[in-house]
C-alpha cells in the first residue's frame, strides 16, 4: 500500500511539477528577438546580481588602486618618465636617421641623373670658427679628388666652392658670403650676372641695366660663365627688385638651404662642366657672355 | 497502479480502485479518440477527452499527489501528439493543476452524483481552459481570448459528455 502523502506534500509536489514544467517550456520557447526563453529569463535572472556585482568589485578595484595600492607609483612614474626620455630620444635619433636618409637618397638621386658629371658625396663636419666668412667643413680632402675652387652643390642648388683642400678635409666658401659669387643668369630671359654674397641669408644679383625686365619669382640658375659651376645648375630666386643706379638691386634667396647644410656634392672637376637640362624653357634663348659682367665676382 | 482501496475516515468518502492497467488504457485510449475523432467529426474538436479522463481519476482517486501526476502525464501525452506548434508542457502545466484541483475536491465532495460531475466538469474546463491561455499570453506571448461563446459551448458540451464518459468509466472500478 502506498502510503498516502499529506496535503502539504502534495503542494510542494504540484508547485516543483509546475516549475519544472515551466522550465521545460521555457527551454523550448524561443522569441524571435531575446532567443530561447529560458535564457531570458536567466539571463534577467542573473544579470542584476552580475551588475550589483561588477560595480561593487569595480569600486574596491578604484578605491584599492588610488588609495592602498600607491607604494610603487612614485618609483613606477619616475621609471616611466625615464622610459619616456629614452623614447623621446630614441625617437629623434629615428627622425634625424629618416631624414638622413631622404637626404642621401636624394643626392644618390641627383648623382644617378646626371652620371657623365664626376662627384663625390662629402658630409659636412663643421663650420666656419667665426662669423667673418661663412664657410663649412667637408669630411673629404685630397685623397678623395677634391682640390681647391671645385664647386659644392646639392641636389637643390649651388652651395659655394672649395677654398683650401687638405688630406682628409676640406673647406667650402658658401655662396652667401661677401667673397663669394657665381657666373649666373635668369632663367625666363637668359639675362646674365654674377650673383654674390653679402654675409647674409639672401644673395644679390649684380649688374643688370635698370632696362631689363625682372620679374619677382623668376629662377637663377648657373651661367657656366665662371668656369667652376655646369650651367642650369639652380642658384636662388628672385625676391625682390628696386631700381638702382646703374643697375638694379635684385636679391635672390639661394635655392640650396645654406644653413642646414650636412651633406653635399663636390664637382671633381676644374674644367667647364656641362649638366643635363631638364627644365629648359622652349624659349629660351642660348646664354652668351654679358659685356661687362666681371668674371672675377664669381671666381674670389 | 491502484490496488488500494481504502475508506478515508476524516470525510467518509470512498476512494475508488481501479482494475489493474484501467488508467493507463483509458488515457491512451482518450488520447487515441482525441487524435482520431476530429479527423471523422469536426464537432469532435471540442471535446477534450484526455481532461475528460484526468477530472475524472482524479476525483475518484480523491489524492492529491497522484491526480496532479496523472494530470502531468496526461498532459504532457496530449503536448507530444499536438504537433511542434505546441510546446510540451502547455497542456502538462494545465491538466497537473487540474489533477490536482480535481483530486482535492473529490476528497471534499461527492462526486458521484451526475449533476455535481456536469458542474465540476464544466468549471474545470473552464479553469483548464483559462490556465492553457495564461500560459500562452505570459510564456509564449500569444494573445488568447480569454472566454468566448464557442468556449462556452464546449464547457457544456463537454460537461454533459463527461457525465456519460464517467459512467463508462466507473465500470473499470473494482467493486
Amino acid at each position: 500500500m502506498v502510503a498516502i502523502p499529506s496535503r502539504h506534500k502534495s503542494l510542494v509536489l504540484l508547485a516543483g511539477v509546475i516549475i519544472l514544467q515551466v522550465l521545460m517550456l521555457a527551454v523550448q520557447i524561443k522569441r524571435d528577438s531575446e532567443g530561447r526563453l529560458i535564457r531570458v529569463w536567466t539571463v534577467g535572472a542573473v544579470s542584476p546580481f552580475e551588475r550589483a556585482g561588477s560595480s561593487g568589485f569595480g569600486w574596491f578595484r578604484t578605491t584599492w588602486r588610488h588609495y592602498f595600492a600607491l607604494q610603487n607609483t612614485t618609483r613606477e612614474n619616475e621609471e616611466i618618465r625615464r622610459e619616456n626620455d629614452a623614447l623621446k630620444l630614441q625617437i629623434a635619433q629615428l627622425q634625424g636617421k629618416a631624414a638622413e636618409a631622404d637626404r642621401l637618397a636624394a643626392l644618390l638621386n641627383f648623382r644617378q641623373s646626371h652620371g657623365d658629371v664626376p662627384m663625390i658625396a662629402a658630409r659636412v663636419i663643421g663650420t666656419g670658427a667665426g662669423t667673418a666668412s661663412l664657410m663649412v667643413q667637408l669630411d673629404r680632402g685630397e685623397r678623395d679628388g677634391i682640390r681647391k675652387n671645385m664647386g659644392v652643390i646639392t641636389p637643390d642648388g649651388v652651395v659655394g666652392k672649395v677654398v683650401e683642400s687638405y688630406p682628409h678635409a676640406s673647406q667650402v666658401l658658401l655662396l652667401t658670403d661677401k667673397e663669394s659669387g657665381v657666373g649666373a643668369m635668369l632663367a625666363d630671359s637668359r639675362i646674365q650676372g654674377p650673383v654674390g654674397g653679402q654675409g647674409e641669408p639672401f644673395l644679390v644679383m649684380k649688374y643688370v641695366p635698370n632696362d631689363d625686365e625682372v620679374n619677382p619669382g623668376e629662377r637663377v640658375i648657373t651661367s657656366g660663365m665662371d668656369r667652376i659651376f655646369p650651367r642650369d645648375l639652380p642658384v636662388g630666386t628672385v625676391t625682390e627688385i628696386k631700381p638702382g643706379n646703374p643697375f638694379k638691386q635684385i636679391r635672390v634667396k639661394p635655392a640650396a638651404n645654406l644653413e642646414r647644410l650636412e651633406e653635399v656634392l663636390v664637382l671633381l672637376s676644374l674644367h667647364p662642366l656641362e649638366m643635363k637640362n631638364e627644365e629648359r624653357p622652349a624659349n629660351a634663348q642660348p646664354s652668351a657672355p654679358v659685356a661687362g659682367s666681371p668674371p672675377p665676382a664669381a671666381r674670389r | 497502479m491502484n490496488d488500494a482501496f481504502d475508506i478515508r475516515g476524516e470525510s467518509h468518502i470512498e476512494v475508488h480502485k481501479f482494475r489493474a492497467g484501467a488508467i493507463i488504457i483509458a488515457t491512451l485510449l482518450a488520447l487515441v479518440i482525441q487524435a482520431s475523432f476530429p479527423v471523422h467529426f469536426a464537432r469532435a474538436a471540442l471535446l477534450d477527452f484526455p481532461l475528460l479522463v484526468t477530472i475524472y481519476f482524479g476525483l475518484s482517486r480523491r489524492n492529491p499527489s497522484t491526480g496532479l501526476l496523472l494530470g502531468m502525464f496526461i498532459g504532457l501525452l496530449q503536448d507530444s501528439l499536438s504537433g511542434p506548434t505546441v510546446p510540451l508542457g502547455l497542456y502538462g502545466i494545465a491538466k497537473t493543476i487540474i489533477g490536482y484541483l480535481a483530486s482535492s475536491i473529490g476528497a471534499r465532495l461527492d462526486t458521484e452524483h451526475p449533476a455535481a460531475r456536469f458542474a465540476l466538469t464544466a468549471a474545470f474546463f473552464v479553469a483548464h481552459q483559462g490556465l492553457i491561455v495564461l500560459t500562452r499570453r505570459i510564456l509564449l506571448a500569444q494573445p488568447e481570448p480569454w472566454f468566448n461563446m464557442q468556449l462556452f459551448l464546449a464547457a457544456l458540451v463537454n460537461a454533459v459528455v463527461a457525465v456519460f464518459v464517467f459512467l463508462l468509466l466507473d465500470r473499470l472500478r473494482k467493486n
